[in-house]
């Protein structure tokens, strides 16, 4: 086994062990610190599909985090409410139900964003999907039907089948579940026919087309991909806090997915888990020190582009190896 | 609606399209000359209006104020292209985008410190207090006329540095022609901080002006950015020209939508619907304008190389 | 004569004042090696990007056995059997050279969506690009990263990608550039043989290998196709001692 596959055991064993400690030992904050990581790391590793795979720069991953997150708070709002939504359609107080309305409703809008974006590159496709991003941003903030800028409350966090989500060590596992089946899937994408060819498309995209394979529909299915799973993330980020507000379909966001990347290190199957762990770590142990921790979060950001390309996984791990 | 009230927001339009142009020019000119992408202008953006605000409120003149938002933005410009920017050249967008990212959290961060979490304010000075009548009947306030002018000389002066002076030749010839400028003795590495320190002065010089307009704070420079990025990107990346005409563009539709979608659509729905579905419609309007520029002209409208 | 697999019908292409692509008109018959030359700027690179599909011809027609493919985007015409390299290597440069080879035979085999399958366990893919490895002598540097390779195995591997596709006609685009010596000649044979598998369009400096690959030479001047003709009609001709030498005789 590579020094690699064993950090990313180690990596995956502790995520799951550090709240059962916290359980025994009396810390029932650390389980939702845990949970957030999972979270993190779910939206990240859906980001890194489209980024990380793909060399796709999207500076708008927000807008599918944050409809995610809308999704559970509209649903369960309305099967709270009994009022129909759109088409007359009920809302649900089922997570299955909203995973799979959010990754349709994100899978669309990032279609849609898709089709106009991937017609450009470089630094157009960074701004282009900042400035989708930020329209949704806006939608969100003048429609005032759920919350407007003030956002909406989730009474009572989505149901599972057979759980009771309301025990914050249930609701880790759920969350720690669907992160583990998010990370294989992407691990499977990456080593089949069509992770060859995006993979091979960020490298030489003309090369890509001279064997007859059209660039266009891969980024675009991978775009599309990458929306959905974030858009899982951000149901059940909206399902952790019990509220979803605008700021999680802020620009602040989109950036802080791809700083999580790079904190992790890029192109790594486990990156988004470490870089979503150092990320909550220091946020919590620096936001314990000083109200200020986002200008040192700044200061390691910046170090580490600057001097430690690889990340975490590339500190400890060494080069990417690509098979 | 009357006549007074459109071309007072006409008007509007016109100033928040001289602000965005002055945003927007400092970026496009820094992608175009160094091919760096930059979140961080909003943040000198930010400091241009706390320079502004902090020294008027010390020594009471507005005018100071403004030579201080210009120096100080330029200052920080110069120095974070010196310490940070300039290893960022020759990385990929991707390192570009993080390391202002992060540049942005320590300047907010910082600014915080500095200066606390509560705004400041500043008042408009006494010179540009009042208002000019407007043709039907209104009134506007000579201060945003003002700001209007300001930002068509900056135009004026710009498109004369670039298009008359040496420093404008060898930008242009930045733009084209790395290793040739540098073959032939041009200092690059002072070139491109002078770029950057005129870039940050510009969004240093438009976050001066709009403190008398609104609440001077941490955060305020990137929904501006963000308008910025959807001008450049309709202008064409790297095109002076288009960045006027895209802020322009962006600065008017946006005013007008928020002022004539809710009356269009009132039209065909009930009132109090019009107001919500024109006030959400008007919210994405620029967006929309965007994504359908892109759609006929990805490059923008004006693409500044082939 | 059979009908040519690649046919090239008075094309043209201008930019603006210039016209770089004046009416030219190429076959390529089955079997055969037809060499493209002509000095810099005669426009031997826009004709290339106008065959393989990156610059649009103002009018003409190409078409590959029998299809007319001058419309179409670079990947649909890959598609259909136009194997090419490129002047300068164009590769995945992280890829190993056994994944770029991969890449082109599952391109061949039809479609990149399949999601779930290791492309690394799928035999049908290792093997045949393995194969095509070992016919261009890379078979021991599969594993090598390929911008890791010297310039000549780029060349090689270029060439096995082109392979590894169901190819019609091959569009060799300067394959001895930067070659050695003793690399051109083994190279040379090689594309001696290669011609049984597809002909060959061949762009080249290197004249000493045209003049020994070639069945037919067409020379292209200020975008005219000014001869076409075996090896020793080309020689003689005096239109194309004018343009490379400057000959008046």
């Amino acid at each position: 086994m590579s020094r690699e596959n064993i950090l990313n055991l180690v990596l995956a064993l502790a995520l799951l062990a550090v709240p059962y400690i916290a359980q025994a030992a009396g810390q029932p904050f650390t389980i939702t610190l845990a949970t957030r990581i999972a979270i993190l790391a779910l939206a990240a590793t859906g980001l890194n599909i489209a980024l990380g795979l793909g060399g796709l720069v999207s500076f708008g991953h927000a807008a599918f985090f944050g409809v995610g997150g809308y999704v559970a708070g509209i649903l369960s709002s309305h099967a709270f409410s009994g009022d129909p939504m759109l088409f007359g359609l009920p809302g649900s107080k089922q997570m299955l139900v909203v995973w799979l309305v959010a990754m349709g409703t994100a899978g669309l809008l990032g279609l849609a964003i898709g089709v106009i974006s991937l017609r450009t590159s470089g630094v157009y496709f960074i701004m282009i999907t900042l400035a989708f991003a930020q329209m949704v941003y806006y939608f969100a903030m003048s429609w005032p039907a759920y919350g407007g800028e003030d956002g909406l409350s989730i009474v009572v966090r989505n149901q599972f089948p057979g759980v009771n989500t309301m025990r914050p060590m249930n609701f880790f596992m759920i969350c720690y579940g669907v992160l583990l089946v998010g990370i294989v899937l992407s691990a499977l994408i990456r080593s089949s026919r069509f992770g060859a060819a995006l993979q091979a498309v960020r490298q030489n995209d003309v090369r890509v087309a001279a064997v007859g394979i059209s660039p266009m529909p891969i980024r675009l299915t991978a775009f599309v991909l990458s929306a959905m799973l974030t858009a899982v993330a951000g149901a059940l980020y909206a399902d952790l806090n019990r509220f979803v507000s605008p700021s999680m379909l802020s620009w602040h966001m989109s950036g802080e997915l791809i700083v999580l990347i790079i904190l992790g290190g890029t192109g790594r199957l486990m990156g988004p888990v470490a870089g979503a762990a150092l990320y909550v770590i220091f946020e919590h142990l620096l936001g314990g020190l000083t109200e200020r921790w986002q200008f040192f979060l700044g200061l390691i950001l910046l170090a580490t582009v600057l001097f430690a390309r690889g990340g975490l996984i590339g500190l400890i791990a060494g080069k990417v190896r690509h098979g | 609606m009357t006549f007074a009230l459109a071309i007072e927001q006409l008007l509007n339009g016109v100033q928040l399209g001289v602000m965005l142009f002055l945003m927007a020019a400092g970026l496009t000119l820094i992608f175009g000359v160094m091919g760096l992408i930059n979140l961080a202008h909003g943040s000198l953006y930010m400091v241009g209006a706390f320079a502004c605000a902090t020294v008027a409120a010390f020594t009471g003149s507005f005018w100071l104020g403004l030579v201080a938002s210009l120096a100080a933005s330029a200052a920080a410009g110069a120095l974070i292209e010196i310490t940070v920017i300039r290893r960022l050249y020759a990385r990929d967008h991707l390192d570009q985008v993080l390391a202002t990212f992060a540049l942005i959290l320590i300047f907010s961060e910082g600014m915080r410190w500095l200066f606390g979490s509560f705004p400041l304010y500043l008042d408009i000075p006494p010179l540009l207090e009042g208002a000019v009548a407007l043709p039907g009947g209104g009134q506007y306030p000579l201060y945003r006329l003002a700001i209007i002018l300001a930002g068509a000389l900056v135009a004026l002066g710009l498109y004369g540095l670039i298009s008359r002076t040496r420093l404008g030749m060898r930008i242009r010839a930045g733009e084209s022609d790395r290793e040739m400028i540098a073959a032939l003795g041009v200092d690059i590495r002072t070139l491109y901080t002078l770029v950057f320190a005129l870039g940050a002065a510009l969004a240093g010089f438009a976050g001066g002006m709009v403190g008398a307009l609104q609440s001077v704070q941490v955060g305020m420079g990137e929904p501006v950015l963000i308008l910025a990025f959807v001008v450049i990107v309709i202008g064409g990346i790297g095109s002076i020209k288009g960045a006027l005409i895209g802020a322009l563009l962006v600065g008017v539709v946006d005013t007008m939508g928020r002022l004539l979608l809710p009356q269009v659509l009132s039209l065909m729905v009930p009132p109090a619907q019009a107001g919500l579905i024109g006030g959400a419609l008007a919210s994405m309007l620029i967006y929309i304008l965007m994504a359908v520029i892109l759609a006929v002209k990805p490059r923008g409208l004006f693409p500044a190389q082939a | 004569m059979a009908d040519p697999v690649l046919s090239i019908q008075n094309l043209h292409k201008s930019f603006g004042a210039l016209k770089a692509t004046d009416g030219v008109s190429i076959d390529l018959h089955p079997g055969e090696i037809h060499a493209l030359i002509g000095p810099n700027g005669a426009g031997k690179s826009t004709l290339i990007h106008q065959i393989c599909g990156t610059v649009k011809p103002d009018s003409g027609t190409i078409t590959l056995a029998g299809r007319e493919i001058g419309r179409l985007p670079v990947a649909e015409r890959a598609r259909l059997g136009l194997g090419r390299t490129f002047q300068i290597s164009s590769l995945a440069g992280e890829f190993s050279a056994l994944r770029n080879v991969m890449l082109a035979v599952q391109a061949g085999q039809g479609s990149s969506f399949a999601f779930f399958k290791p492309v690394m366990r799928d035999r049908s893919l290792t093997d045949a690009a393995m194969d095509r490895l070992e016919r261009v002598g890379l078979a021991a540097r599969a594993n090598v990263t390929a911008s890791e390779l010297s310039h000549g195995e780029k060349r090689q591997l270029e060439i096995a990608i082109a392979l590894a596709l169901d190819v019609k006609a091959f569009l060799l685009d300067e394959p001895m550039a930067g070659m050695g010596p003793e690399g051109s000649k083994v190279l040379t044979g090689f594309l001696d043989s290669l011609r049984q598998e597809a002909p060959i369009l061949l762009v080249e400096h290197d004249m000493d290998a045209v003049f020994a690959l070639a069945d037919r030479i067409s020379v292209l001047v200020y975008g005219r196709v000014i001869a076409t003709g075996t090896v020793n009609e080309i020689r003689n001709d005096p239109a194309v001692r004018q343009a490379y030498l400057g000959d008046h005789a």
